[in-house]
């Protein structure tokens, strides 16, 4: 086992430790038997067909902001604003899939739906990826900014017209962009969870996604630059472009990530349509650390606790579930620190 | 010309200054806190939980007092909370900041459920009262606001930290942090003693301005944070990291709430286009900053040392 994999597996443990201790800590101060909580909450997402579908659903779009935050990341930026990117693209996907023909079959409606969920995603971090680039200003401060400037922008537009009158959603996109159900597709025991192809999509996504870092030259350069960006420049790696590329790229597969709400299961946006997967995909890169295996585990994870929560709301508070997120992070991100601090030490000594 | 006669009223100044006081109190949080080298997007979180705690400390207790006490202790903790996770832990600011908003989110309504059985809002509570200042008129409401204690409060923080940070020999060291941690060191500062200060100390007033919040609403609400946090943050950037105009620039934002909620009534969309305005203001500045990087020192600019 290399040293990389062996601090990975330390602070997935550890991480995983710190949550399981925080739920059993936050339910017994509630005054309820830790045990049978979660074994209410394993039983009613894992214990049976529906419960799986729905843990798969919420998973789908944390596995795409995910990746979206982790290819990011490997460029050495860290993309806060995929919260922003993703309800930007879920509304731009909802309003043009109302508006295809009726008739429009599935094999176009579906690719271009897919197609506008990226653009609108990409275009959506263009602001703060030309700001990093070109002028070295901080992609952390400027993607929370287009976050909160997208509840505006989406509030503005759904009023301004794009919803229907008197709502604050928009109109049903046509027929054939609706995303087939899984349970559809031959897996009728999933029945009635809203699972759909969104989600061999997403895996697609994060291969396809971790084969073009490790494997084109683009991505590997992309790679480097996140390694060590004095070097890229000195090898004559256009750093800036490579930079833009990296935080575009990632506002496209956040923006994918809306099309499992919008069009695998509400069939039209509305506002706060997907809210919380953007922060979720960063808990969820940050556990996956950089490889799609990963990613895909902790995106069962977090889907787990999402579905979990409203499983055991009714004997403790469902929020537990979001303190979990954050007592995740903070213990993976420790146990990373403590982790590569031991390495080095050990190296020097 | 009516709407304009409204914006220029007493209720309209009253509206700002109230209004204005979880902003300025969560910009001098960020101040406190990244002039020492600690970036902080955990204001959100702190004047979430400072508001819960300053309510619940109400309700037990009957007093607004050991609620302004109980809220500014909640925020002291998270802030240390969050410069141990940064300093001790060396995490990514960016990382604790974010788990600590989301942690926040999560554990105010769990603390909501299990002491009031509702994951929505507190009882109500009194706040602090005014003996024989009543009167629903635009004169009466400014006066009330002048004599707040809060506002008072806030208003002090301001001259306070503005002084504390350039005058006295700690807020010497808290830029000495912020500017080049290793030089600071270097001449015997104990930095991460100072940025455990320094962010705890921005903790305490962050958390003052929640417990503003949720008294102003007479009671705590779920998410009743509504991203102020993140607006004092645009502001803290906006002045170049000064107290003083930090506050400036939170009274400017507030003013465009209470002009949002005049208007209202008439233009919705409007509404959610002045919600924008801060943020687009702050990225315009973020890209000003920016291009001015590299003439050599200029004012206004983010602390060299910030998140080293």
């Amino acid at each position: 086992m290399s040293e990389r994999t062996r601090g990975a597996a330390i602070a997935t443990v550890a991480g995983l430790a710190a949550g399981w201790l925080a739920l059993a800590l936050l339910v017994w101060l509630y005054g309820e038997s830790p045990r049978g909580v979660v074994a209410e909450l394993v039983g009613g997402t894992w214990g049976m067909p529906y419960g799986v579908g729905q843990v798969l659903y919420k998973a789908t779009p944390l596995l795409l902001t995910g990746v979206a935050v982790d290819l990011a990341l490997r460029a050495g930026l860290f993309n806060i604003g995929a919260e922003g990117q993703l309800a930007v693209a879920g509304l731009a996907v909802a309003t043009v899939g109302s508006r295809l023909p009726v008739a429009t079959p599935g094999w176009i409606a579906i690719p271009v739906a897919v197609l506008v969920a990226a653009l609108a995603g990409a275009a959506w971090a263009t602001p703060p990826a030309i700001l990093r680039a070109r002028y070295g200003a901080h992609e952390v401060i400027s993607t929370i900014m287009m976050n909160r400037i997208a509840d505006g922008f989406v509030g503005f537009a759904l009023v301004g017209g794009l919803a229907i009158p008197g709502t604050v959603r928009t109109p049903e996109v046509v027929a054939g962009a609706h995303l087939p159900r899984l349970e559809a597709l031959g897996m009728s025991s999933l029945r009635g969870s809203a699972v759909s192809v969104a989600l061999p999509l997403a895996i697609g996504v994060a291969l396809l996604a971790a084969g073009w870092l490790a494997r084109s030259r683009i991505g590997r350069e992309v790679v480097l630059v996140g390694l060590g960006p004095t070097a890229c420049a000195a090898e004559k790696i256009p750093v800036a472009r490579r930079l833009a590329m990296a935080l575009v790229l990632s506002g496209a597969v956040a923006g994918i990530a809306s099309i499992a709400p919008v069009l695998g299961y509400k069939g039209y946006f509305e506002s706060g349509l997907g809210a919380g997967a953007g922060f979720g995909g960063i808990a969820v890169a940050l556990l996956g650390r950089g490889h799609p295996v990963g990613l895909v585990l902790a995106a069962l994870l977090f889907g787990t606790l999402e579905q979990g929560g409203l499983v055991i709301n009714g004997r403790v508070p469902m929020e537990i579930t979001t303190v979990l997120q954050g007592v995740v992070i903070v213990a993976v991100a420790l146990a990373d620190a403590r982790v590569r601090s031991a390495l080095l030490w050990r190296r020097t000594a | 010309m009516s709407a304009l006669f409204t914006i220029l009223s007493a209720t309209m100044l009253a509206q700002t200054l109230r209004m204005a006081i979880p902003y300025v109190c969560a910009g001098l949080g960020g101040v406190w806190s990244e002039r020492s080298g600690v970036v902080n997007i955990a204001l959100e979180g702190i004047l979430l939980s400072g508001g819960l705690g300053g309510v619940v400390a109400h309700v037990a207790t009957g007093s607004p007092w050991a609620g302004v006490v109980a809220g500014a202790a909640v925020g002291a903790a998270i802030g240390l909370v969050h410069a141990l996770i940064v300093v001790r832990g060396r995490v990514d600011a960016i990382v604790s900041g974010l788990a600590i908003n989301l942690a926040a989110v999560g554990a105010t309504r769990f603390v909501l459920r299990a002491l009031y059985a509702s994951s929505s809002n507190s009882p109500p509570v009194e706040g602090f009262r005014f003996a024989g200042m009543g009167g629903a008129s635009g004169a009466a409401l400014l006066a009330r606001t002048l004599v707040d204690p809060f506002a008072l409060a806030t208003a002090v923080l301001v001259a306070a930290s503005a002084w504390a940070l350039m005058q006295t020999r700690f807020g010497l060291r808290v830029r000495a942090c912020g500017e080049d941690p290793v030089a600071a060191a270097s001449v015997g500062v104990d930095v991460s003693r100072v940025r455990l200060l320094a962010v705890a100390l921005g903790g305490a007033i962050c958390g003052l301005g929640g417990v503003a919040l949720a008294f102003d609403q007479h009671q705590f609400q779920s998410g009743m944070s509504g991203g102020r946090g993140f607006i004092a943050l645009a502001a803290v950037i906006l002045s170049g990291w000064r107290p003083g105009r930090a506050a400036a620039a939170c009274l400017a934002f507030a003013a465009l709430d209470a002009v949002q909620i005049v208007m209202q009534d008439q233009a919705r969309g409007v509404g959610y286009l002045a919600q924008m305005l801060p943020y687009v203001a702050t990225l315009v500045a973020l890209w000003a900053i920016a291009r001015r990087r590299g003439e050599g020192a200029i004012a206004g600019r983010a602390p060299a040392g910030l998140g080293r």
